[in-house]
């Protein structure tokens, strides 16, 4: 990878400023962070002040299929009568719920894989490395659609499916980046230091491959949450708690009556979708400053 | 890549597929195993079936024999063609799968080469004029593709062209009472396919457009490029056969690589334009809890992606010469 001189120089005779500020800068100076993470502090928000914000989603009444603005409803109501907004805002416990803790869990799933692969070596990393193969082969929707309705569409099952089916790439980077490290000096010195094999990954080698798996997970959560909306919409989804892509099921009945049916919930998910792209997009060029002249 | 290479290659790469091709088998064994309830009746599906019909079931994949015995029972059916037979639809599921299979081909190629035609050429755009205003169009473009439900965008189209505006039908692959054959019914089953097969493309065409941009720029800095310019060849020539053929190989690996993204996003688009596909009798089979059909599709998919990607790297080690396998 070859940088230019002057970028170097400048780099090199910059002034000292503190790491967490230049983050913080390089990641703003990113095309729609800012948007981005204002959008995902309100949806957070929202999902998380649900009984504030919103009123009851799962009661209906007499006002059904009511256009935006109309009865006192801000954007509407179903079929049932149900509040569009108190469903959206309940929706978004759901979604990101989903999302989030699928993320995290193949995050953990593919640094323990990762790093036993890259650790062990020989024909277990051979094995491991088949499997990941494996799953990245596999198409997640498909499966996932076929798992949740032999096993049941139950909230944490699904969180379970999702990241069973996410965590090969963080796995691949953790592992690669053991192998290149393994033998580098910083790595040596710890064993010498009489560092344990556990230590040592957790605390010499995870640090350097953090940037690339952060950046991973943020573009896993938009995966986790789009896919959940499919299964949602295939009629998949908790039926005890409804989600953006249920919303969109019960939406496609009534596309000739009701067009904020469909248009709120998919707004929701798409510019959520695209806030955690961003975010992981401007994560990198934040975590990565070498990287950002390339694109 | 010389042909006896090329050969040789694809014979490896055909070995190293069967494997995959197997482990997809035995995890839809392990899902029937797995699944809450009697296998016999996973097997049979929850539509009500004669209990003789179960029975028989039960002694042709003996599901009161050792797993491994059962494993290798259920394999062997497989591969004599015998992917079960559904009782919500009194069919073979094969038969099924095979009624179905044109609609969804047409649905899904179409798709796809206008994914490939419009994301290349986007992305041919976007590299050229490269930081001005419609590069910064494209690529917001491709983020919305990644972000975007395409199953919203189908039912976006149908609230704008099929309801507002009236221009397109919504649901269906032809008309009912209209014309099915020559020229009218060609012209007529088009008017259905417009808006599912652009839907069905978006995501894919962002994905290509995205990786075609990069590409070409990695490649426009490289000296063949320099010394094309040199000797004097005209700018468009220096894009569309010195840089685009070079660019060529990684776009076409994406192309080939996420066809699962066309498949996947062929059920959901299919459920929204009730086209008479594959995708559609995923849904209905998933409605009706009819187990045979869906673990069918489920290893018909796989096995598609498993073949897709071995094609892939065949026509990626035939067009990049740099391209060595061990």
């Amino acid at each position: 990878m070859s940088q230019r001189p002057t970028a170097l120089l400048r780099e090199g005779l910059a002034p000292e400023r503190h790491p967490f500020r230049a983050f913080t800068e390089r990641f703003f100076r990113a095309r729609g962070a800012k948007l981005a993470t204002a959008f995902l502090l309100f949806v957070f928000g929202c999902a998380l002040f649900a009984p504030l914000v919103a009123g009851d989603p799962f009661t209906g009444g007499p006002d059904a299929l009511l256009p935006p603005l109309t009865g006192g409803y801000l954007l509407g109501t179903d079929h049932l009568g149900r509040d569009l907004w108190s469903q959206l805002v309940y929706g978004a416990r759901i979604s990101l719920t989903v999302g989030v803790l699928a993320a995290l869990s193949a995050l953990v799933i593919g640094v323990v894989v990762g790093a036993v692969s890259g650790y062990v070596g020989g024909w277990v990393d051979a094995i491991l490395m088949r499997v990941a193969e494996f799953f990245q082969t596999l198409p997640r929707f498909v499966v996932a659609l076929i798992v949740v309705a032999i096993f049941g569409a139950d909230l944490w099952k699904t969180i379970l499916i999702l990241a069973l089916l996410s965590w090969p790439q963080t796995a691949r980077v953790v592992r690669t980046s053991y192998v290149s490290l393994k033998d580098a000096a910083f790595v040596d010195a710890a064993r010498v230091g009489g560092m344990g094999s556990v230590a040592i990954v957790v605390k010499e080698i995870l640090p350097n491959v953090a940037a690339p798996i952060i950046v991973i997970t943020s573009l896993d959560v938009a995966t986790a949450i789009l896919l959940e909306a499919g299964l949602g919409f295939f009629g998949l989804g908790d039926p005890n708690n409804p989600s953006w892509g249920s919303m969109l099921n019960e939406a496609q009945q009534y596309l000739r009556v009701a067009w904020w049916m469909s248009v709120f919930p998919g707004l929701a998910i798409a510019l959520t979708v695209q806030s955690f792209n961003v975010l992981g997009d401007a994560l990198n060029d934040a975590m990565n400053p070498r990287l950002r002249d390339r694109s | 890549m010389r042909a006896g290479e090329l050969a040789l290659f694809a014979a490896k790469r055909l070995l190293l597929a069967i494997p995959l091709l197997l482990a997809v088998a035995v995890v839809n064994f392990g899902l029937v195993q797995l699944a809450p309830g009697d296998p016999a009746l996973i097997l049979v599906g929850d539509y009500p079936a004669p209990p003789e019909y179960v029975e028989q079931v039960r002694a042709d994949f003996g599901l009161d024999r050792p797993i491994p015995e059962q494993l290798a029972r259920y394999l062997w059916q497989l591969a004599q063609g015998n992917l079960g037979y559904s009782f919500a639809n009194r069919q073979p599921v094969l038969d099924l799968v095979l009624d179905r299979l044109g609609a969804t081909l047409k649905l899904t190629l179409t798709a796809l080469t206008f994914a490939a035609v419009v994301g290349v050429l986007l992305g041919v755009l976007a590299a050229i004029y490269r930081g001005t205003r419609i590069d910064g169009g494209v690529q917001a473009f491709t983020l919305a593709g990644y972000s975007v439900p395409e199953f919203w965008l189908g039912q976006l189209l149908i609230l704008l062209f099929a309801i507002h505006l009236g221009w397109l039908p919504s649901q269906g692959a032809q008309s009912l009472r209209g014309p099915t054959e020559g020229l009218a019914g060609f012209l007529d089953s088009l008017r259905y396919l417009v808006l599912p097969a652009f839907a069905l493309s978006f995501r894919y065409l962002a994905l290509i457009a995205r990786m075609t941009r990069a590409s070409l720029l990695e490649v426009v800095n490289a000296d063949f490029i320099l010394a094309a310019r040199a000797r004097g060849a005209s700018e468009a020539s220096v894009l569309f056969v010195h840089a685009l053929k070079n660019a060529a190989p990684p776009v076409i690996t994406v192309i080939g690589y996420n066809l699962g993204f066309i498949l996947a996003g062929a059920a959901l688009i299919e459920t929204v334009f009730g086209w008479p596909g594959i995708g559609r009798l995923l849904f209905d089979s998933i409605t009706r809890r009819d187990y045979p059909v869906m673990t069918a599709i489920l290893l018909l998919v796989a096995a598609t992606v498993v073949v897709a990607n071995l094609v892939t790297d065949i026509v990626h080690a035939r067009l990049d010469p740099r391209v060595t396998y061990k």
